[in-house]
């Protein structure tokens, strides 16, 4: 049998998307089912609860733990301001008293007979959910969020950092295999999310962040920019949180490496639309990869493209993802059943690719990923 | 269900790692078991497909072409029982999917209550994402904070001898229960929490974590007495979480729990359990190593002490960068016996941390995946010593005096003079296109000292075997004798540091083989002996080395062959190489061809 699974990232230009909107508590949500929302759009919202200071107050007034309780001038449930009284000893016969000033404003959550030690819960923190793609709400759950579902071209990068962030599409070079620097950010791609083709430069991100990009876009960086860029190094791949103001994602991976015509051609097409997009990328564990998420317009009539099935077949596209061949695009020319001696002395099962050059190579199966055609 | 183990035929196992699938089958053959297929896929446990069954179907897929017997039904279950050549009487799993078992560990004083919880998690296979303790350091709100961060799939808490402090355990329960930490698997989730400390504060502690988002479980103390561990239970306890709450809420859990004849046990759990037998059976200390994507495991049994060690960021494909950044750059391209771009490969590593389940195509792209498993390995023992001291495992008893002594740096029981057998297994070294390059790796990572008995898991079954071995002990010792363990060879290596060049010490094979030679200082020599051939080895070491009998003292032992052979290693404990880079590589390239780690694979692709 010929086949073999093969994972691939989505490329589509018309899709039904749906993206789900929770708080992380229950709070109130903003929207009903039909509504239409604006990806900037608050649809939930809530409080979480504060920031807990323990503090041993036995400790504190030199009293044993079961004394606590009754020392508090404020009991479980109050509000306390910063500097405000919350505990007072006895003293002796009514003088050399002790008392204790909250260091922080709150609420008395617990106060523990046990171990004495009083429990201050900040002031809740306000929590905001909004939209993030433009499209009409097909669910609510209650309390808890909504369903956001919109007709959309999708495209899924390989690695990204940054978060969730919105704007119009807006190119910075011509080609997809042109490479970004800093003289290709201009002052007019403020707010925008701007499409690079080949390989970002460290340079252009910085100039990009400067001018007020919300997302730069390419093919590839080097990981040598992005340690400069972080200013660390990257160890894991779990990324989205970074506060960089500017969220970066690539789609084919690591080096000088063109953005497949592919994806280049789909967002031109969609120049000047509005995208969402999010550079959070978790490779373990719940895997997560970058995305690129236009809704379409009452106008647009993109026909659904075929999406890649799991297997290999013969005379299917695909692309090469790892070294001597990396970033090479073919189709499938063979699928051997009998594993190879590769080059490093391993054997494995492999596949036959046609490079677009017309190029016949060898190819572990695991080493190719496959992309849409 | 009983298992009737008399009719067992074939058996089917699976290992559902974070990265691949991989399924064995074992067939009865001519009364004796033996594993016979193997196949393998990616996991699919992460979203498009988030159903693991669908990764273990194609692995299975994989054995039954590869056997010609069919072994799922049209709906991709598996087929059961044997009918004719199609299916299998008996299939059983581990796992590690989806970032395997994550717990977060609480006891009182880190190096007590503390470590001894999370000697009991790792010991029950999973991985520790923090301990929190009343003295690390760290204040209160700071460690309420970092629990609300961690979103474990259970949490253990510890602390206190029985009869002793409450206060301080119950303060323990008070930072949880404020913090609420969010369980990986959704809202919906009720966080297990294990109450594994002092009996006379469990009423105490059951009524702090009174909440509606909590599945409390309390358990004998784990460590009742200072002088006592006492694990089993919280393990046990474990396991069953696992299996109720942590399996059931992973994604296709639900369907391959169904299929399965035996409980899925998480994968480190199931390596220990075989390490120790092993150790057991033939009375002798051992290190097991199992290197995987994201995470390398060591295992280490010495005077029947059994630790286990998971190095979370050291792995060789999702954590490749980690292992990068750690180790640093010049310290991975000390293995490498040729210049290398750094850019390019510093490209390379993030693209294998992005696709982490491509396989080096090419020469180069296999030396430095080498390279960089020799740090993570080096890494991860480093680690595991660190961790592995005096405090015993399972119901040991301890004296007072070692209790004040476990603070100290240098008490760890691991001892590579002492160790008889180092065992690998995980990708890389399994897979290596020559066992020498693997017992290289072995050798350079982990630096055994004296004599010692280098093997590898021949396909990486020791996961399979260790769930068999609950199931059918018979079945899962016949294929460990005749399939799992190939060994490599010993390894001889002096300890001490001398001048390049000048003697480091004289040896003479007696036996299967006779030979003799001396080993100089800077060197390793490679004898062949085959893997059924036996002698006796005296070593006499020169003035400064040890070689097990002290500085300097003769020493004679028996030794076995491999598919390696005998490794003569004179390059000094600990093992410094150049600083230069230049000499450097001049050192490697010498080691590369006395030890002939790159001959057969060119000559493997030339005749391709």
């Amino acid at each position: 049998m010929a086949h073999a699974y093969t994972p691939g990232l989505k490329v589509t230009n018309r899709m039904l998307h749906s993206v789900v909107r929770m708080l992380p508590i229950k709070g109130k949500v903003m929207v009903k089912v039909g509504d239409k929302v604006n990806a900037e759009q608050i649809v939930a919202a809530t409080y979480m609860p504060g920031d807990v200071y323990p503090l041993n107050m036995a400790n504190l007034l030199t009293v044993p733990p079961k004394d606590v309780a009754s020392l508090m001038l404020h009991q479980e449930g109050e509000k306390v301001e910063e500097g405000e009284p919350i505990a007072e000893t006895a003293g002796l016969f009514g003088k050399f008293k002790k008392k204790f000033n909250s260091p922080y404003s709150g609420t008395i959550e617990t106060v523990s007979d046990v171990t004495g030690q009083v429990i201050l819960r900040g002031p809740d923190i306000p929590v905001e959910v909004k939209a993030y793609v433009s499209g009409t709400v097909t669910e609510v759950n209650p309390e808890i969020g909504c369903t956001i579902e919109a007709d959309v071209a999708f495209i899924q990068g390989i690695f990204g950092i940054g978060g969730e962030t919105c704007g119009p599409i807006k190119f910075a070079v011509d080609s997809c295999d042109a490479t970004v620097t800093a003289k290709n950010i201009s002052a007019d791609m403020k707010g925008c999310v701007v499409i690079g083709g080949a390989r970002l430069t460290v340079d252009a991100i910085e100039e990009a962040r400067k001018v007020g990009v919300v997302a730069l876009i390419g093919g590839g960086m080097d990981d040598q920019d992005l340690k400069e860029f972080l200013g660390y190094d990257l160890g894991v791949a779990i990324t989205g949180s970074e506060k960089k103001g500017i969220t970066v994602i690539v789609t084919e991976g690591f080096g000088d490496i063109a953005m497949a015509t592919r994806t280049f051609d789909l967002l031109k097409r969609f120049e000047g639309h509005d995208a969402s997009v999010n550079g959070a990328t978790q490779i373990r564990a719940g895997v997560m990869r970058p995305e690129i998420i236009i809704p379409l317009e009452a106008g647009d009539c993109e026909e659904e493209t075929k999406q890649v099935g799991g297997y290999l077949e013969i005379g299917l596209p695909l692309r090469i993802i790892r070294d001597p061949y990396f970033g090479m695009i073919g189709t499938v020319s063979a699928l051997p059943s009998e594993p190879h001696v590769l080059g490093s002395g391993s054997k494995a099962r492999v596949l036959e690719v046609k490079l677009s050059s017309g190029e016949s190579v060898i190819v572990p199966r695991a080493n190719v990923e496959l992309i849409e055609a | 269900m009983k298992i009737d183990l008399d009719n067992i035929n074939v058996i089917l196992a699976t290992d559902c790692g974070s990265t691949t699938t991989k399924a064995i089958l074992i067939e009865k053959i001519d009364g004796e078991y033996r594993q016979t297929f193997r196949g393998e896929a990616p996991t699919t446990v992460e979203k498009p497909f988030a159903n693991v069954t669908i990764g273990v179907t194609n692995a299975v897929t994989e054995v039954a072409e590869l056997s010609g017997r069919q072994l799922t039904n049209d709906d991709g279950t598996i087929k059961k029982p044997t009918s004719g050549n199609d299916g299998c009487d008996l299939y059983i799993s581990t796992s590690s999917a989806g970032g395997g078992l994550q717990m977060m560990v609480a006891g009182v004083i880190a190096e007590m209550t503390a470590a001894s919880a999370k000697r009991a998690a790792l010991g029950a296979g999973a991985i520790v994402m923090d301990v929190i303790s009343s003295n690390d350091k760290r204040r209160p709100h700071e460690q309420i904070q970092r629990i609300r961060e961690l979103r474990p799939d259970m949490i253990l808490i510890s602390g206190g001898t029985d009869g002793g402090t409450t206060e301080k355990v119950v303060q323990l329960a008070e930072l949880i229960a404020p913090a609420k930490p969010q369980p990986r698997f959704g809202s919906e989730y009720e966080m297990p929490i294990i109450y594994a400390g002092n009996k006379m504060a469990a009423d105490e502690v059951v009524a702090t974590l009174q909440e509606d988002w909590i599945d409390l479980a309390v358990v004998e103390n784990l460590r009742p007495k200072l002088e006592h561990e006492n694990l089993g239970p919280a393990r046990d306890k474990i396991h069953d979480v696992f299996l109720e709450h942590v399996m059931a809420h992973a994604p296709g859990y639900d369907m391959l729990m169904d299929w399965t004849d035996a409980d899925i046990m998480p994968t480190p759990g199931a390596v220990g359990d075989i390490l120790q037998t092993i150790a057991k059976k033939n009375n002798i200390n051992v290190v097991g190593v199992d290197i995987g994507g994201a995470t390398t495991d060591v295992f280490s049994v010495f005077d029947e002490t059994f630790n286990r060690t998971v190095s979370a960021n050291l792995g060789m494909s999702y954590s490749i960068s980690n292992v990068c950044a750690e180790a640093t750059m010049p310290n991975v391209l000390r293995w490498v016996h040729f210049d290398m771009d750094e850019r390019q490969l510093r490209n390379r590593v993030k693209n294998k941390m992005i696709r982490p389940t491509t396989i080096p195509q090419s020469l180069e792209s296999l030396i430095f995946e080498q390279a960089v498993a020799r740090e993570a390995l080096r890494l991860a023992y480093i680690q595991h010593k660190e961790f592995a001291t005096t405090l015993k495992g399972v119901q040991q008893q301890r004296t007072v005096g070692d209790t004040f002594n476990q603070q100290i740096a240098g008490a760890t029981i691991v001892d590579n003079m002492k160790l008889n057998l180092l065992v690998a297994s995980g990708g890389v070294l399994s897979h290596a296109p020559s066992m020498n390059q693997t017992a290289m790796m072995l050798v350079d990572a982990f630096e055994p000292e004296g004599c010692t008995n280098l093997a590898k898991d021949s396909i990486f079954m020791m996961p399979h075997l260790g769930v068999l071995s609950a199931v059918h002990p018979e079945a899962a010792a016949q294929v460990f004798q005749r399939d799992c363990l190939i060994y490599l060879g010993t390894c001889i290596a002096a300890k001490g540091l001398g001048k390049e060049g000048k003697p480091c010490f004289t040896w003479t094979l007696s036996g299967d083989l006779d030979a003799s030679g001396t080993c100089n200082f800077g060197d390793i020599e490679l004898i062949e002996m085959g893997p059924d051939q036996r002698a006796t080895i005296t070593c006499e070491p020169a003035r400064g080395f040890d070689l097990g009998g002290g500085k300097g003292k003769k020493i004679t032992h028996e030794v076995r062959g491999g598919t390696v052979g005998l490794i003569i290693d004179g390059r000094g404990r600990p093992l410094i190489l150049p600083e230069d880079r230049q000499q450097c590589q001049m050192s490697m390239k010498k080691w590369v061809e006395n030890m002939s780690l790159y001959e057969e694979v060119e000559e493997a692709v030339a005749t391709a």
